[in-house]
């Protein structure tokens, strides 16, 4: 126990985030349950306004922030060291802090359902409730009086500080610690879209912490940052909030894009066709991805020649998708199939990320988006961009490297029904809320009259929610199966063509025996231009240096939701206490003998 | 990792090199503060400061920070956050001031 | 000390540290861009005074650049006096670069209570909360720099900072600098653009 919170090898923090972030992703959907059940039928009364408002704010959030993009670095952590051909990551302290802050910042979010009574408010009635995006002025003191926001705008600057730790990390990590002979063009593609991502991390988050900031100050000081009668404006916000919002969304796309690009090819056994351009396009999306943002904007009047150009940069960036796609079906043409579970969720992913893609080429347009904007149609193109791909995406990369992290492989007919469940039900969800949103059901409401017309519509998309309820069910049941009956897996199960397939199931802590040298893009294929890699010694011929773990990690980490609670409660000394507690943990960490 | 060793790096500038930028620091402000206080140069009062401020973080970027002679790798990882930084900046500007979208100063926002 | 150099190969020849010390700062761009352009996107919109120009001490605020930028040369000299193993005068001007860092901080400090005085607060108007978000964000980072350079006096005075800690000196001169030259650009574009 102590091992593990004091870890700092990087496929134990790896496996953290994925059991954290696991257990989110399940909150976050039964927050999506609560929302469809009220939703089944009109005028629903399941819950009150005030608590749907708190459902789809908390699902929002939990799921982008404490399911998707942890999901996502439990990959960074694990695959990533391995397929570079490294021990660990630059700064294995680091990681584990970004870990536990992430911990604490998730339960910090979500302890807001239960403490109520501790703000003279009955249970279930102080989570955030402004939404995922919290515009302004509703998110000021003036409309949203209660702690709400409070825990809402303190738990994302907590969580930012583990992202932004993180990113700095794997940037290190990724451009420094390769094995001899990997240039950055014979880096595997998830470990590339992982360094674009995180470029992307370090660059739009400071963003996003200013914004909070200001809304921080307006709430506790008295500020008006967005406030009209004090010659502000709402739409600052909007603004702040959107250049961080769009990177991110390519911050959520494109691990699970390198996911596929990993897949694809070892179950066609068949390089990816077009590697350089895959990568150069993941690297222009997260370029282009900073000239979109008010795209989210254009019912607000920003004025023709803002909407056209901003329509204009939206459907460029359609481009580099587009050419990813075309690549990845080229990799499948001509290829021996093998249709494992990872294949079905990669191959369902290209599927559903077109649907996704159409729909968000649909709102590039401004005056068609005035039609779509806040209706469900958007509730659409989001699920099916979000869950079709980047979840989609997720569990083609935890079928395809659960064995390499747990030494088992999971049941495949199991994972064939948990895969067909997953599309069928998403589809039945999220398909009728393009229809649903073009007959006028907005967005964010918790209840809509029968003479709308979309009730049986509504009931079907609810339908399709518990058919990927029952989905992950299936999935719950393969994991506890195969922790006991699991076939054991070799090193390589798929016979995969990167460095991480050339060592144990689990790796052994100091992941290779002997750092190979790398001369190819492809070192464990043979290829009509060089022979497979011999992998490195099943003993090290020498002794390997492993770092002992740290507390330090966690004690810093521990004084931010110390510091946060300061402002959450109106009790100043905590601030001092958590920024002792900081402090500490930061100057024993420095000063602690740690050896890489 | 071994300090002090790196093969990218080329010889330091000498202390002479540090005060000679130190003093050219020292000039560009005065100009600065100058340009503020003499009226002639009101018309082109923001272009000149810009230009001359724009020096100062050239000469301290580039000297006491090093990256004149270090790896171009570091100026890129400077580089273009800061440039992307200006993008957003001129953006919002832009957006915000209502130039460019066809509506008066007092609306757009 | 040494022996890590053999088995830790770097891919770039980079050290890891300086790499992960320049996307930050890359990432402080972001974060200090985010406040300028909301203190210029705000300019003129406040609906009540004060307005700059009956505020902004001008020749005041020119003595504390001039500090930072001279904090700065300090900082320099300090890092070579440390990567020549001469400590004696690496802690006089690190303990330089921290002093004249407070200095600037105890100008802040001064300035701060004379707009306070003459009616503008946080909460008075726009320019008032985008000023003081913007200039007590740099301030915070001055802070954190002078506890950073003080630690290192510390370090130097117990034997424990030598030529071998090089790279960490000169890393921390790499935040001061930055810092620098953050209010280079804020000096401009807060005081002398009005």
């Amino acid at each position: 126990m102590k091992r593990w919170i004091t870890t700092t090898d990087h496929k134990r923090i790896g496996l953290l985030y994925f059991w954290t972030a696991f257990c989110f992703f399940l909150i976050g959907g039964l927050e999506a349950l609560l929302i469809r059940l009220q939703l089944a039928q009109p005028n629903g009364h399941l819950v009150s306004a005030e608590t749907y408002n708190q459902l789809f704010t908390m699902h929002g959030t939990t799921m982008v922030f404490l399911a998707l993009m942890p999901l996502s670095a439990s990959f960074f952590n694990y695959i990533v060291p391995l397929q570079i051909g490294a021990r660990d990551v630059a700064f294995p302290r680091l990681n584990a802090f970004s870990y536990w802050v992430f911990l604490l910042g998730g339960l910090l979010l979500n302890a807001s359902w239960v403490v109520g009574p501790l703000f003279q408010a009955p249970h279930l009635n102080v989570a955030p409730d402004g939404g995922w995006f919290g515009y302004a002025n509703l998110t000021e003191r003036q409309f949203s009086p209660g702690p709400n926001i409070d825990f809402w705008l303190l738990g994302l600057q907590i969580l930012g500080i583990s992202s932004l730790a993180a990113g700095f990390n794997f940037i290190v990590t990724i451009l420094n610690m390769r094995a001899p002979g990997m240039k950055m063009l014979r880096v595997p593609a998830f470990s590339w879209m992982t360094l674009v991502t995180q470029f992307l991390v370090i660059t739009a988050f400071p963003v996003i912490t200013v914004g909070l900031v200001f809304l921080m100050f307006d709430r506790f000081f008295g500020t008006h940052f967005y406030v009209t009668a004090a010659g502000a404006t709402p739409l600052l916000w909007q603004h702040l909030f959107w250049l961080f919002g769009h990177p991110e969304v390519y911050i959520l796309i494109l691990p699970a894009m390198g996911i596929v690009s990993e897949v694809l090819p070892t179950f066609a056994r068949k390089p990816l066709f077009g590697y350089t351009v895959v990568v150069f396009s993941g690297v222009l999306i997260g370029f282009m991805g900073w000239g979109v943002w008010s795209h989210h904007m254009f019912s607000v009047g920003l004025g023709p020649i803002a909407d056209s150009v901003f329509a204009g940069t939206t459907m460029l960036i359609a481009v580099p998708t587009g050419v990813k796609i075309f690549n990845w079906i080229a990799t499948l043409w001509g290829g021996d199939i093998r249709g494992t579970t990872a294949l079905h969720f990669a191959v369902g992913f290209i599927a559903m990320f077109i649907i996704g893609g159409l729909s968000g080429v649909t709102h590039a347009s401004p005056p068609a988006d005035l039609q779509q904007t806040d209706t469900y149609y958007v509730v659409a193109h989001i699920h099916y961009v979000l869950f079709g791909g980047t979840v989609l995406g997720l569990f083609a990369g935890i079928y395809y490297w659960w064995p390499k992290m747990t030494g088992r492989l999971l049941s495949e007919p199991l994972g064939k029904w948990h895969f067909w469940l997953t599309f069928l039900g998403m589809n039945v969800a999220f398909f009728p809320m393009h229809l649903i949103g073009l007959l006028g059901m907005p967005r964010r409401i918790y209840t809509y009259s029968p003479d709308l017309g979309v009730s049986a519509l509504n009931l079907v998309s609810t339908g399709g929610a518990f058919l990927i309820a029952v989905a992950i069910l299936v999935f719950l049941v393969n994991v506890l199966r195969t922790r006991t009956h699991g076939r054991p897996a070799p090193n390589d199960p798929w016979g995969g063509a990167t460095l991480e397939w050339s060592i144990p199931s689990p790796p052994p802590v100091y992941n290779f025996s002997v750092i190979p040298t790398v001369a190819n893009r492809l070192p464990r294929w043979k290829t009509e231009h060089h022979e497979p890699m011999r992998d490195p010694p099943a003993v090290p011929p020498a002794p390997i240096h492993v770092p002992d773990g740290s507390w330090w990690p966690l004690v810093a980490a521990l004084g931010l939701p110390v510091l946060a609670l300061a402002p959450l409660t109106h009790t100043l000394w905590l601030a001092f206490i958590g920024a002792a507690i900081l402090l500490v943990g930061i100057y024993r960490w420095a000063f602690e003998p740690f050896e890489l | 990792m071994a300090e002090g060793d790196h093969p990218n790096e080329q010889a330091h500038p000498s202390a002479e090199t540090y005060l000679r930028v130190a003093a050219a620091l020292v000039v560009l402000t005065v100009l600065e503060v100058g340009v503020f206080y003499v009226p002639a140069f009101h018309a082109v009062l923001v272009p000149t400061l810009l230009v001359l401020s724009a020096l100062k973080f050239s000469l301290v970027v580039l000297f006491y920070m090093h990256l004149k002679m270090d790896s171009p790798f570091f100026s890129f990882l400077f580089g273009a956050p800061l440039l992307l930084a200006t993008g957003v900046l001129v953006a919002l500007l832009l957006l915000f001031f209502g130039t460019l979208t066809l509506r008066g100063a007092a609306g757009g926002g | 000390m040494t022996h890590a150099a053999a088995t830790h190969h770097t891919s770039m020849g980079l050290d890891s540290r300086k790499i992960a010390f320049w996307a930050f700062i890359g990432s402080e761009c972001l974060l200090f861009t985010s406040l300028i352009s909301t203190y210029l996107v705000y300019k003129g919109r406040s609906v009540v005074g004060p307005s700059p120009h009956e505020i902004l001490n001008i020749p005041f605020t020119s003595v504390s650049t001039f500090d930072l930028l001279m904090s700065s040369l300090m900082m320099v000299l300090a890092l070579a006096a440390v990567q020549r193993g001469d400590m004696k005068w690496g802690k006089i001007w690190l303990f330089a670069t921290a002093l004249l860092g407070l200095v600037f901080l105890g100008g802040q400090v001064i300035e701060f209570t004379e707009f306070v005085h003459k009616g503008l607060t946080l909460q008075t108007n726009l320019f008032g909360c985008t000023f003081f978000v913007l200039t007590g964000t740099h301030g915070a980072h001055v802070t954190v720099g002078v506890l950073w350079l003080l630690t290192l006096w510390v370090r130097a005075l117990q034997g424990k900072l030598g030529p071998g800690h090089a790279l960490t000196v000169e890393i921390t001169g790499l935040y001061w600098h930055f810092v620098d030259v953050v209010w280079i650009v804020i000096f401009t574009v807060v005081y002398l653009i009005q």
